[in-house]
């Protein structure tokens, strides 16, 4: 029974960090509502950033250059050429799921490939669009 | 009789040894989430402990890439490949920035490649182990599982 219990714990604490992409998506939504009144995030507005061209990096001039245009593909690192795991929630369940996992690649790919750090509201539409696309 | 079987076995397994670079048991996480998901989470053994820490000690600049980790994890991954570091003897002058495959090791271990492969878009760069060692992530480099058909052996 007490190993039932520690068991029960443990299997909490391993999952507390875990978060699926919707409650990803809100704490953005949340953070984009603060600054602009009754925003509401676009899976339209993610795809389009998605694809957009940024060009501020030649040899990652968009998000396209690692992930490729098809988000549910696996795509491949433009300089290493390293094979990543598609993007999209719906052919990679691990996606959006660890918020500082998110955090993170945000971060450095914000800088890298846009130029900038993203808005909470550019990183809700994103989610949105990465967790919809079939 | 058991002895001369271990023997035997172990004759059998020391030519493989060379192609066997698996990750050492206690590979922090960190190591494999930070430096392994734009490129292999590379062999310590196959740079020095002197560039390793150069290579430590510059990755605001890596390869074109601002690749900082949190400092306690910078910490962690850089005492484990000093650790687990290479002899700089053996493996040969690596670069400035240091580069595995500028090590007289790797160039000797890969003479035979054309050069026109390295450009090949399914191989795209010498970082990408994988393209040609399927099983380089488990720490197998043998030249009987390339990939590149024209490649193997």
């Amino acid at each position: 029974m007490r190993s039932l219990s520690a068991l029960c714990l443990l299997l909490i604490s391993i999952t507390s960090h875990a978060e699926t992409p919707q409650q990803i998506r809100q704490s953005y939504v949340s953070e984009a509502a603060a600054v602009q009144a009754g925003f509401t995030p676009s899976a339209k507005r993610g795809e389009a950033f998605f694809q957009k061209q940024f060009a501020i990096n030649d040899k990652m001039p968009s998000c396209l250059s690692c992930h490729t245009e098809k988000p549910l593909n696996a795509g491949q690192h433009a300089i290493t050429g390293k094979t990543i795991r598609p993007i999209a929630v719906a052919a990679n369940a691990e996606r959006f799921s660890d918020p500082a996992k998110v955090e993170k690649w945000f971060g450095r790919n914000c800088k890298e490939v846009v130029g900038r750090s993203c808005s909470p509201a550019e990183k809700a539409d994103f989610v949105a669009y990465m967790s919809e696309v079939r | 009789m058991k002895s001369l079987l271990l023997l035997t076995l172990l004759g059998l397994a020391l030519p493989a040894w060379a192609d066997r670079l698996p990750l050492p048991s206690d590979t922090p996480a960190s190591f494999k989430s930070e430096c392994g998901s734009c490129h292999l989470a590379y062999p310590p053994a196959l740079l020095s402990a002197a560039d390793w820490r150069r290579t430590m000690n510059s990755l605001g600049e890596h390869f074109g890439t601002e690749a900082e980790p949190a400092p306690a994890q910078k910490k962690e991954i850089a005492a484990f490949l000093e650790r687990h570091a290479g002899q700089g003897g053996k493996l040969g002058n690596a670069g400035e920035p240091p580069r595995i495959s500028k090590t007289a090791r790797f160039v000797r271990k890969h003479d035979e490649i054309p050069a026109r492969f390295w450009h090949d878009p399914r191989i795209k760069s010498a970082a990408n182990c994988e393209a040609c060692h399927t099983h380089a992530a488990d720490g197998r480099f043998s030249e009987h599982d390339i990939a590149i058909p024209e490649l193997r052996e």
